[in-house]
């Protein structure tokens, strides 16, 4: 096995480097140390908006993100269904789309003018147009708008996929003990796809915390109004490549990545236990 | 009567669905709608997706091509992106394959920590790491250049697993074998296992290929003269400075979902297993 070590070489060096890295993110700045002084000037404003921001995102990404598309893959599932494949594939397309140009549109989608598709929604409903983009809630509202689209497809497959390997005898022995299609769903469904859905959620809430082009898109590089879009991420990117702040800029990082770990520990919690279960 | 009930469980089902797709659809279709139309139609109406033939015209699409409206290094990016995409999508595969499936069939020391820590980096975004990373490729005088977009993400983590996990359904008897034959440890991985890979390559070769073609966030950092710059910056330096590119810009999104679209139509199948792989694990 003489090349195996190339593959460790090959694996090892940027890993290394990332080693590294995460030595530099605790040096506040190679030219001196501050000590903890990034960490207490965590405590303002800008960051704890940017934390807010980031929290209420993930959280409604996964209210729209995890029941919506769990229904319409077992929907879509059904042995009634026509055209499975065809609206699989229509639903998957928006996930080809970069941010940017997803971002592009929904600028334009939630535009100011009368004209703009939502405005012209509201009009339908005989309502007055509004600045989607100007205010903190309906902003949010456009970034989840945005998240779904790209991503409700994704989820889709996942659930699908999970839902196929079910065994269908659970199924038929619901039936037989007479389990309506609703206690079939309810006992049998959702537990069964709860290792998809800790997947699922896990890959949401990362996507909630580390969200950062979306705002980029829609409000621009010089920030939003009143910080309304502020990311964590975008956070980091304003202190660091606009202010030059690299080392506070690597503290917001820190910050980040231990909520990250957070995560994943209660993830593996979780799959630990259905290891259990089995 | 079952029988009916049924008939109209599934027209409602469908048409459920068709009122999805088209949700799904409905973005792209006034993207490129408003591609079509003069700029001053969008300033004076918004995205609209009102049908008016009088106002269509591909001059949009002239200005690009001849470089007009911020646009004369339109080309340029396209060029990179491709050049980008096209080498880190060979190069991550090269590699995370043979780690891969280096990890899933040989026994050496230091393979479960090795693996440990492929799952280590799986689970730390790399936002967190930008400012060092920006540092670092300073230090290593690849900012600015195509290799200071690849060379980061060149080994990653996804991949690697994804070919373990594939590698792993393989049948060892092959390699024995293959060595009985006289191959070479080389010879065996290139010959026997690669063709039989390929369904993995596939799929990976999609995610990350599209990865690549749409990534954003190191690439901003990464990049800093226009005409090195790939299609999402490019994209987005028309956006920002005085705001009035509108033309070039959406006629530019276009023309860079184009080759993706076209793909997905040719490799759906791949698209869908690279895309989802991430839930293997689950």
């Amino acid at each position: 096995m003489p090349f195996i070590v190339s593959f460790a070489f090959f694996f090892s060096y940027p890993l290394a480097h990332a080693v590294v890295m995460s030595f530099q993110q605790v040096l506040p700045d190679d030219v001196s140390f501050i000590g903890l002084d990034n960490y207490r000037k965590l405590w303002n404003e800008d960051f704890y908006k940017a934390l807010y921001n980031n929290t209420r995102y993930a959280f409604w990404t996964i209210v729209v993100l995890i029941p919506v598309p769990l229904c319409l893959a077992v929907l879509l599932n059904s042995a009634v269904m026509k055209a499975r494949h065809l609206f699989r594939a229509a639903l998957f397309v928006p996930a080809l789309t970069s941010v940017v140009v997803a971002g592009i549109i929904f600028r334009l989608v939630f535009g100011e003018l009368d004209g703009s598709i939502m405005n012209s929604l509201m009009g339908w409903f005989g309502l007055p147009s509004r600045r989607w983009l100007a205010d903190s809630s309906t902003g949010m509202l456009a970034l989840v708008v945005l998240a779904s689209w790209r991503w409700i497809g994704v989820n889709l497959l996942y659930f699908l996929s999970a839902l196929q390997t079910i065994p269908r005898e659970l199924y038929e022995a619901a039936e037989i003990d007479g389990a309506g299609a609703w206690g079939r769903f309810a006992k049998i469904t959702v537990p069964m796809l709860k290792p998809i859905t800790a997947y699922v959620l896990t890959i949401t809430v990362y996507g909630g915390y580390a969200m950062f082009t979306e705002s980029y898109m829609l409000w621009g590089s010089r920030g939003s109004p009143q910080n309304i879009g502020l990311t964590m991420v975008g956070y980091i990117y304003q202190q660091g490549f606009q202010y030059f702040d690299l080392g506070f800029g690597a503290t917001i990082g820190l910050v980040l990545l231990v909520i990250t770990l957070a995560v994943s520990l209660i993830q593996l919690r979780l799959t630990g236990m259905f290891g259990k279960e089995d | 009567m079952a029988k009916r009930k049924h008939k109209l469980v599934s027209f409602l089902l469908v048409l459920l669905f068709a009122g999805l797709a088209i949700a799904a659809l409905f973005p792209l279709y006034a993207l490129l709608l408003a591609s079509i139309k003069p700029a001053s139609e969008l300033f004076r109406y918004g995205l609209n997706v009102r049908l008016d033939f009088d106002v269509m015209t591909w001059a949009n699409y002239k200005a690009i091509w001849a470089g007009e409206g911020g646009s004369e290094h339109y080309f340029l990016w396209y060029r990179n992106s491709l050049l980008i995409t096209v080498t880190f999508t060979v190069l991550c595969l090269f590699l995370s394959s043979m780690v891969g499936y280096g990890l899933a069939m040989y026994r050496f020391k230091g393979r479960n920590l090795l693996f440990a820590l492929v799952l280590a980096v799986m689970m730390i975004p790399v936002e967190i790491i930008l400012l060092p990373l920006y540092r670092l490729s300073i230090d290593l005088m690849i900012i600015d250049t195509i290799w200071g977009v690849i060379l980061p993400f060149v080994v990653a983590p996804l991949p690697i697993f994804f070919f373990r996990q594939f590698a792993l359904g393989l049948p060892k008897d092959f390699m024995d074998a293959g060595r009985i034959d006289g191959c070479s440890e080389m010879g065996i991985f290139f010959r026997i296992m690669v063709p039989l890979l390929l369904p993995a390559f596939g799929a990976m070769a999609i995610l990350q290929a599209l990865f690549s073609w749409n990534n954003f966030l190191w690439p901003v950092i990464a990049l800093r003269t226009s005409d090195r710059f790939t299609l999402p910056i490019g994209l987005t330096a028309l956006l920002s400075p005085v705001g009035n590119n509108y033309e070039v810009l959406l006629a530019g999104s276009v023309l860079t979902l184009l080759p993706i679209l076209i793909l997905f139509l040719l490799f759906q199948r791949s698209f869908i297993q690279g895309l989802t792989a991430g839930g293997v694990k689950a």
